[in-house]
C-alpha cells in the first residue's frame, strides 16, 4: 500500500501540565485509503494518545469536529487530504473566539447560550390536532437551507461580530435558527421572535461580512436568513 | 486519580441523549420530575442524527395502510424471533408518536395535500406481504437529523437538565438487584460523580464499532450494554447484527435504503439487476439481511465490480435529477464526498456494512429491564429501564426492517419515560440508600487504567477486536471460523483488561475515554461471538454454513430447537435461553412461515 507523510503544526494546550499553549510540529504516515483530515487525525492519535479533539459521525452530520484548518474553519471529516498543498505543514487550531479547554477542544457554552436564546423550538399554542398540522410542499420548501444546520459553530466562530460580542450578538447559527422558526407556517410566535431580536446587538451586529456563508460545511447561507429577518423588522416598523 | 466521588440526587437519570433518551426526557421533564440526562456528546451529535430514510408509521397518507400489516411485516422481518406483544405495541403506537414529532416541529416533507410525505422501504408491504407500501415518513434523506433536532428543541422548551460531555461509567445495583443510578465522569475535569436516582433509563445506543467496517459513529461503543453486562444483567440475542446493504465501499458511510425506495437498483459487474433472482417479488426492496447476502454472494461468485471485484453498484442514474436533488440531497453530497461519484450521472459503489445491533438489554414493551428469575423468565429489575438500540424489547428479532429503528426509539423511549413517571408519581418513595460498594467497580477500573504498566495499546487492541469480529462473525458465518473467533476474542479481551494510556491528564482526557469505551465494546464483542457460535441454525441476519436451506428446514431455520432468545451472562461467559413471545396483545398470532420476498 502506498503511504505518504503528512506534516502538521497543531495547537496544543493541556491546562493540567502546560504553562501556556504552543504549536507542535508532528507528522504522520497515511495510506491511500485515508481520504479525509479526520482519518489522519485518528492516525495521529494512535501515535500520540494525548492529542485531544472531538469527533463522532465522521460524515458531516453531527458537527463535532469543527476546527480551524490552515486558517479557515471547517469539518475535519469533510476536508480532503488531497486539498492540502504539498510540502507545507497543515496548521490546525481550535475554533477561534471561544475559550480553549484543551488542544483542539473549545468551550462551546457561549455558542449554545446564544442558540438557546432565540427559543429554538416550535411555538404553537393551539390545541394539537388529531393528525399532523398541514403544510403545503411550497411552505415546507421555505425551511430548506435552514433546518439542515448541524450546530458545528464554524460560522459563528468565523464572524468578527461574534468574536467581539459573543455575549450580546446572537451570531449566524442562532439567527439562522431564529429564521427557521419564523419561516415555519406552523409557528405562531413571529412577532415575539422579532421583539426578541429588536436590539442594537442581537441581530444588528451582523455587518454582512459573510464569513459564515464562506465556511458553512453544509452550504447554508445565514447572511441571507439574517437579511430576511432585518427586512421583516423594517416591514413591521413602517 | 482521586477516589473522591460526589453524589447528586435526582428522581430519574437518563443515560444517552439520542432519540430514545431525548424522547424519554420529554416525558419526564414535562411531568415535572427532577431529571438528569447524562450524555458524552452534545445531544444533537448523537448518532440518531445520521439516520436518513425515514420512520415507519401506517399513516396511509399516500395509499391504504394498516398497523396490522406493519406488524406482520415486522414479525416476518424478524424471522419470527421478535416478541409479538412488543411488535403489536410498537406498530399501534407508531402513528401517535410520529404525529407528536410533527407537533414538536419536525420538518417532514409533504404530500401535495399537505400531509407527511411517505416513501416505500425494504420489507414494508401492504395486505400482509403483497406489494411494497409507502410507510416511511421522511424529511428528505435527513430524517434522523430533523428528528433529533426537533426532540432536542422540545427538551429545551421543557427545561430538561443536561449533563453534556459526561460519560456514565457503571451501573449502581444493590444486593437485592435494584438499580440506584450510575457513576459518571465529567469529561472536562475528570471528576467522578454518582447520580443517585429512583429510576435509571439507559438509552445509550448500539455498539457497531465492534466491527472494522461500520456505518456507525465513533461514539457507538455500547456503553450501556457494557455497563449492564458488568452489573450482572444478561444480554439478549447479541448474535444478530444487521449488515446494511449499502455502505459506501471503503468509507463505510451509510447510503439510505430510501435510495432504493425512490427507485434505485443494485447491479453487478454485468450491469444485471441481480435482486430479481433472489427476491422476485420485492426485488431491491427485500429485507436487509436478504439483500446483503445476495450482494455478498454476487461478489463471492466473481460478479463484483471494480478492479478487485469487491463491491456492487447502486444505480439511480435513471431517476429524474430533480427528484434526486429534492428527495436525496444528502446522498448526492455523500457520493461526492466519500465515493468521488456524482450519483446523478454515475453509479455508487456499495458494500454490506455493519449497521445495527438487534440484540441488547432485555426489556418488556413498557421499557422495563427484565431478567430470568425464580418465578418467571421475565422478572422486572426494579428501577431500571432501557430503550432504543441498546435495548432488546424484542421488536427486531433476527433482522430489523429499515425505518423501524427510529420508530423503536420513539415508541420505547416514550414508553420507558411513561412507565418511570407512573411509578414515581403513583408510589412516591425516597431514595434507597446506596450500598457501601456502590463506587468500587468504577474506582477499580479507573485506578487500574491509571497505574497500568507494560500494558496493551488501546488503538491496537480495538483494531484486533474489530478485525476479529469482521473475519469471524460477518454476513455469512462458518462453524470453524466461529469456533476460532471465540478463542480469538477471548484473547483480545485479555489485552483489553490491561490497556495502558500515556495521557494521564485530568482535563478532557480522550485517551482515557477511549480506553473506558473499549471496556464496553469488548463485552459486546464477546457476547456476540459466543452467542453466534452457539446458535446452530440460520435465522435472519445469522446465517451459517452448517445450517443450509433444505426442504425440512427452509432457509436453514430450525424452529423446533432454536425458536428462542439467547441470553449471555458476563459472569462465567455463559448462555441461557428464553422463549419467544408469540402472543400479541389483541390480534391472532402471526403463525410461523417460511420467509420469502
Amino acid at each position: 500500500m502506498t503511504t505518504r507523510t503528512l506534516q502538521f503544526k497543531i495547537y496544543r494546550y493541556d491546562p493540567d501540565t502546560d504553562q501556556k499553549p504552543y504549536m507542535q510540529d508532528i507528522s504522520v504516515e497515511i495510506d491511500a485509503t485515508d481520504r479525509k483530515l479526520l482519518d489522519a487525525l485518528v492516525k495521529l492519535k494512535a501515535k500520540d494518545d494525548a492529542i485531544a479533539f472531538r469527533r463522532s459521525c465522521r460524515e458531516g452530520v453531527c458537527g463535532s469536529d469543527a476546527l480551524n484548518i490552515n486558517g479557515r474553519n471547517g469539518l475535519a471529516c469533510l476536508t480532503d487530504i488531497a486539498s492540502f498543498p504539498e510540502g507545507k505543514p497543515i496548521v490546525l487550531r481550535p475554533l477561534p473566539g471561544l475559550p480553549v479547554i484543551r488542544d483542539l477542544i473549545v468551550d462551546m457554552t457561549q455558542f449554545f447560550k446564544q442558540y438557546h436564546s432565540i427559543k429554538p423550538y416550535l411555538i404553537n399554542n393551539d390545541p394539537p390536532p388529531e393528525r399532523e398540522r398541514l403544510q403545503s410542499p411550497e411552505e415546507r420548501e421555505e425551511l430548506n437551507g435552514l433546518y439542515e444546520c448541524i450546530l458545528c459553530a464554524c460560522c459563528s466562530t468565523s464572524c468578527p461580530s461574534f468574536w467581539w460580542n459573543p455575549d450580546k450578538f446572537v451570531g449566524p447559527a442562532g439567527l439562522l435558527a431564529a429564521y427557521r422558526f419564523i419561516a415555519d407556517t406552523r409557528d405562531q410566535a413571529t412577532s415575539e421572535r422579532l421583539d426578541n431580536l429588536e436590539d442594537p446587538y442581537r441581530l444588528f451586529r451582523c455587518h454582512t461580512i459573510m464569513n459564515c456563508v464562506d465556511v458553512c460545511p453544509k452550504g447554508l447561507n445565514p447572511t441571507k436568513a439574517i437579511g430576511k429577518i432585518k427586512d421583516m423588522m423594517v416591514q413591521r416598523a413602517i | 486519580m482521586s477516589a473522591k466521588v460526589t453524589v447528586r440526587k435526582f428522581d430519574a437519570v437518563i443515560v444517552g441523549a439520542g432519540g430514545a433518551g431525548l424522547r424519554a426526557a420529554i416525558q419526564l421533564s414535562e411531568a415535572g420530575l427532577k431529571t438528569a440526562v447524562i450524555t458524552k456528546v452534545f445531544p444533537t451529535r448523537s448518532h440518531t442524527v445520521a439516520a436518513q430514510g425515514g420512520v415507519a408509521a401506517s399513516l396511509g397518507n399516500s395509499e391504504e395502510d394498516h398497523w396490522h400489516w406493519h406488524m406482520y411485516d415486522t414479525v416476518k422481518g424478524s424471522d419470527w424471533l421478535g416478541d409479538q406483544d412488543a411488535i403489536e405495541f410498537m406498530c399501534r403506537k407508531a402513528n401517535e408518536c410520529v404525529i407528536e414529532l410533527e407537533h414538536y416541529g419536525m420538518p417532514f416533507d409533504r404530500t401535495d395535500n399537505g400531509r407527511i410525505y411517505q416513501r416505500p422501504f425494504g420489507g414494508h408491504m401492504s395486505n400482509f406481504g403483497e406489494k411494497p407500501v409507502r410507510r416511511s415518513c421522511a424529511a428528505a434523506d435527513r430524517t434522523g437529523h430533523a428528528m433529533l433536532h426537533a426532540m432536542y428543541q422540545r427538551n429545551v422548551k421543557a427545561n430538561t437538565q443536561f449533563f453534556v460531555e459526561w460519560m456514565a461509567l457503571d451501573l449502581i445495583r444493590d444486593a437485592e438487584g435494584e438499580v440506584l443510578g450510575v457513576t459518571a465522569m465529567e469529561m472536562e475535569t475528570g471528576e467522578i460523580y454518582a447520580f443517585h436516582s429512583k429510576a435509571t433509563i439507559f438509552a445509550t445506543g448500539g455498539a457497531g464499532r465492534i466491527y472494522y467496517s461500520s456505518t456507525n459513529a465513533f461514539i457507538n461503543t455500547g456503553d450501556g450494554v457494557g455497563m449492564a453486562a458488568r452489573a450482572g444483567i444478561p444480554l439478549e440475542d447479541m448474535e444478530f447484527w444487521q449488515f446494511h446493504p449499502t455502505g459506501v465501499a471503503g468509507a463505510g458511510v451509510l447510503i439510505t435504503e430510501g435510495v432504493r425506495g425512490e427507485g434505485g437498483i443494485l447491479r453487478n459487474a454485468n450491469k444485471e439487476r441481480f435482486m430479481e433472482r433472489y427476491a422476485p417479488n420485492a426485488k431491491d426492496l427485500a429485507s436487509r439481511d436478504v439483500v446483503s447476502r445476495a450482494m455478498v454472494t454476487e461478489i463471492n461468485e466473481g460478479r463484483g465490480c471494480g478492479p478487485n471485484k469487491d463491491f456492487v453498484y447502486l444505480d439511480i442514474t435513471h431517476l429524474d435529477p430533480a427528484t434526486i436533488m429534492k428527495r436525496l440531497p444528502g446522498i448526492h453530497e455523500i457520493g461526492i464526498q466519500f465515493a468521488g461519484v456524482d450519483c446523478l450521472r454515475e453509479m455508487l459503489p456499495v458494500v454490506p456494512t455493519c449497521h445495527y445491533q438487534m440484540g441488547g438489554i432485555p426489556t418488556n414493551y413498557h421499557g422495563q429491564v427484565v431478567v430470568p428469575g425464580k418465578r418467571t423468565q421475565n422478572e422486572i429489575v426494579p428501577g431500571f429501564f432501557a430503550a432504543g438500540e441498546c435495548a432488546c424489547a424484542s421488536v427486531h428479532g433476527a433482522n430489523r426492517l429499515g425505518t423501524n429503528s427510529l420508530l423503536d426509539l420513539l415508541v420505547f423511549g416514550k414508553s420507558a419515560g411513561e412507565t418511570a413517571v407512573d411509578e414515581l408519581k403513583k408510589s412516591p418513595k425516597s431514595h434507597k440508600e446506596l450500598p457501601a460498594d456502590a463506587f468500587d467497580r468504577t474506582l477499580a477500573r479507573l485506578n487500574r487504567l491509571d497505574t497500568q504498566k507494560d500494558g496493551s495499546n488501546v488503538h491496537e487492541s480495538r483494531l484486533d477486536m474489530q478485525r476479529s469480529m469482521q473475519k469471524h462473525a460477518g454476513v455469512f458465518r462458518f462453524d470453524k471460523l466461529l469456533k476460532e473467533g471465540v478463542q480469538k476474542i477471548l484473547e483480545v479481551q485479555k489485552d483489553v483488561e490491561k490497556t495502558e494510556i500515556k495521557d494521564k491528564s485530568k482535563v478532557f482526557n480522550t485517551a482515557r475515554i477511549e480506553a473506558l469505551e473499549l471496556d464496553n465494546l469488548i463485552e459486546v464483542a464477546v457476547a456476540t461471538m459466543v452467542s453466534a457460535e452457539a446458535r446452530k441454525e440460520s435465522r435472519g441476519a445469522h446465517v451459517r454454513d452448517d445450517a443450509p436451506d433444505t426442504p425440512e428446514r427452509p432457509n436453514g431455520r430450525d424452529d423446533a430447537n432454536w425458536l428462542k432468545h439467547s441470553l449471555w451472562y458476563k459472569e462465567g461467559n455463559r448462555l441461557d435461553y428464553k422463549s419467544v413471545n408469540l402472543r400479541p396483545l389483541s390480534v391472532d398470532t402471526i403463525a410461523l412461515k417460511t420467509r420469502a420476498y
